[in-house]
């Protein structure tokens, strides 16, 4: 791949991966600086009710995602998590209250809103390439270009070489960068990340932090990420937000994000012990 | 090399023993004296190659039976998908088909002789309805089975109605599919030649049954060996069509019986482990072991 270099388009604003400026992924939460051209969208959850029909598992949310921020979510296995995102993504509706995107009521699934799921969520037919071009094939990118991009993709994520692959011939946690891959593909506005990086091993899972940081990097999407573990939700997010038996605990600032170095900073040390407090563990 | 020996060997001896049994005109309770041997059975058989009729016989079979098999496979699969798709599908067509379904398709001879102009037509309508359920049956489970995270990953990347049918319900229903199309060719053949026999004009069952009437067993027992070589002929065509569109399915890197694993496996006791799946890097380390068994089972089908 020769030309892969010239397409990862860090100039042309309308390929993919990187974009051309880092909209304050630095600075936290609700306050992010109009003046840059925001590419993440805001997403709104009021007095929202979420679950399946005839059994909500989370009542009354309200949750509201700014442009570009990073949001993780830490909660118990079968709190909800899950189904926070798939509402989000629009796979599921709201029982009650209301979802918006931007300040438009959220009808249902868009390219718009890429979700990295929970399951291993490839095409089991399709090599790894083919997986990550399929976003692009659905956006109308012409056959070589969307190639070319998503053997771009696989390059960032470590997995160039491997882009014939069938999924099942490669791990679980490359199976995982392949989907992320994917998710980012497409450009999507919001990217949805289901416990991820949930089946790893620590070595593994911090590599893959990492590399997610890089990734995200000047993508300005908007990002909320579902975690059960706290460690990584302090790490990953702008915010945390803590679900709980029932509904949103607590949506909590976190003191510098993204800095491996923060772990014994007194504020982050009193925040961790503040969530795992109300986690009840 | 030694599989093919046996299989070679043990036709032979099949064979032997046909010969035997009817040149020495064995007849105890089973009477083999008025059965042919494999060599009257031969000669005739050669005899019948160099003639016209043999091939235009074979032509006409293969012509109903790939027409009515192809209009059963577009059929049952379309039918099948939208009955596992659409609940209003389901209940419009579901009881009809189902009504049908039990009839066996050689009685619809009556049935194609009022509907349709020729019994050519006649013969390929019999043979698509007996393929057809198959088909159908096994597309509907098959896309009723699917995973349903591959179809919502799709609709979170934008993709519509038609995206997921080719994208993600044509391409992971296709393994049920092919159970379906293997079924269907075998009926196809029962199917095809039961109603040649009835009501052809030409083709492989027609003549057997003509040579019947008319007392000419070596004739019979061409055209049941014709009939063997070609069904078994289209059904391993179907079978590697099949394993060749769904070669991404995960195989067990275990096969029974296959020549390479034990080597391997006091080597590495890690490596015997059945799944071919979490390959530890590259995934080229089990890409051998995974070939070798695909490699194994083509073997083992022809
Ligand atoms: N497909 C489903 N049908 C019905 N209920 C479900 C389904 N999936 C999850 N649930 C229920 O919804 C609740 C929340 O599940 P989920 O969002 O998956 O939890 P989490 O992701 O936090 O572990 C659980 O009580 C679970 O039993
Ligand atoms: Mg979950």
């Amino acid at each position: 791949m020769s030309t892969s270099s010239e397409t990862v388009p860090n100039t042309s604003s309308d390929t993919a991966p990187s974009r051309s400026t880092d909209t304050g992924r630095s600075t936290s939460s609700g306050a992010a600086a109009p003046t840059t051209p925001v590419r993440g969208t805001r997403l709104t959850l009021t007095g929202a009710s979420l679950g399946r029909p005839g059994a909500p598992a989370l009542d009354k949310v309200d949750l509201d995602v700014a442009p570009g921020e990073i949001l993780t979510v830490v909660g118990p296995s079968g709190c909800g998590k899950s189904t926070l995102l798939r509402t989000l993504a629009g796979l599921l509706a709201p029982l009650a209250g209301e979802i918006a995107q931007d300040g438009q009521p959220l009808t249902g699934p868009s390219a718009d809103r890429a979700l990295v799921f929970q399951e291993d969520a490839l095409l089991p037919w399709r090599a790894l390439r083919a997986n990550v071009e399929l976003p692009l094939a659905i956006r109308g990118v012409p056959r070589a270009r969307r190639r070319e991009q998503a053997q771009a993709w696989l390059e960032r994520v470590g997995l160039g070489s491997q882009a014939r692959q069938l999924p099942h011939r490669v791990s679980g946690g490359q199976r995982q960068r392949v989907q992320l891959a994917r998710a980012l593909a497409g450009r999507p506005r919001a990217v949805l990340m289901d416990e991820p990086f949930g089946a790893l091993d620590a070595q593994t899972r911090a590599g893959m932090q990492d590399l997610l940081v890089e990734v995200l990097q000047g993508t300005g999407a908007t990002v909320v990420f579902v975690t059960h573990d706290v460690d990584e939700a302090l790490f990953l997010g702008d915010r945390v937000a803590l679900l709980g038996a029932g509904g949103l605990v607590a949506v909590r600032d976190i003191p510098r994000p993204r800095d491996r170095g923060a772990h014994d900073d007194p504020a982050r040390v009193a925040l961790r012990r503040d969530v795992l407090t109300s986690l009840g563990t | 090399m030694k599989r093919y020996a046996l299989r070679v060997v043990s036709l032979a001896a099949a064979l032997g023993l046909w010969q035997a049994l009817t040149s020495l005109d064995i007849d105890l309770w089973l009477r083999f004296s008025q059965f042919p041997t494999v060599t009257d059975v031969a000669r005739t058989f050669a005899a019948r190659v160099s003639g016209p009729d043999y091939w235009t016989d074979l032509t006409d079979s293969l012509t109903r039976i790939l027409t009515g098999f192809l209009l059963a496979a577009v059929l049952g699969v379309a039918t099948g998908v939208l009955v596992a798709r659409s609940r209003l599908a389901e209940d419009l067509l579901g009881p009809v088909l189902e009504v049908i379904r039990p009839i066996p398709a050689i009685a619809l001879v009556p049935v194609a002789i009022l509907l349709f102009p020729s019994n050519e037509q006649g013969i390929v309508f019999i043979t698509c309805t007996a393929a057809f359920f198959p088909v159908l049956v096994s597309t509907r489970h098959a896309v009723r089975a699917l995973t349903p995270v591959w179809e919502e990953a799709v609709r979170t990347m934008g993709g519509g109605r038609w995206r997921i049918l080719g994208s993600v319900v044509l391409p992971g229903a296709l393994p049920g599919v092919f159970g379906g199309l293997s079924v269907g060719i075998g009926v196809s053949w029962i199917c095809v030649i039961s109603a040649e026999m009835i009501s052809g004009q030409y083709g492989v069952g027609y003549r057997t049954w003509q040579d019947y009437t008319v007392v000419d067993y070596p004739g019979v027992f061409v055209g049941m060996v014709t009939i063997g070589v070609l069904g078994w002929l289209t059904s391993t065509a179907v079978e590697l069509l099949g394993r060749r569109l769904t070669r991404w399915l995960p195989r067990s890197a275990y096969v029974p019986g296959a020549r390479p694993p034990r080597p391997d496996r006091s080597v590495t006791p890690a490596a015997a482990a059945p799944a071919p799946t979490n390959g530890t890097g590259t995934g080229t380390g089990t890409g051998t072991g995974v070939t070798r068994s695909e490699e194994a089972r083509d073997e083992h089908l022809v």
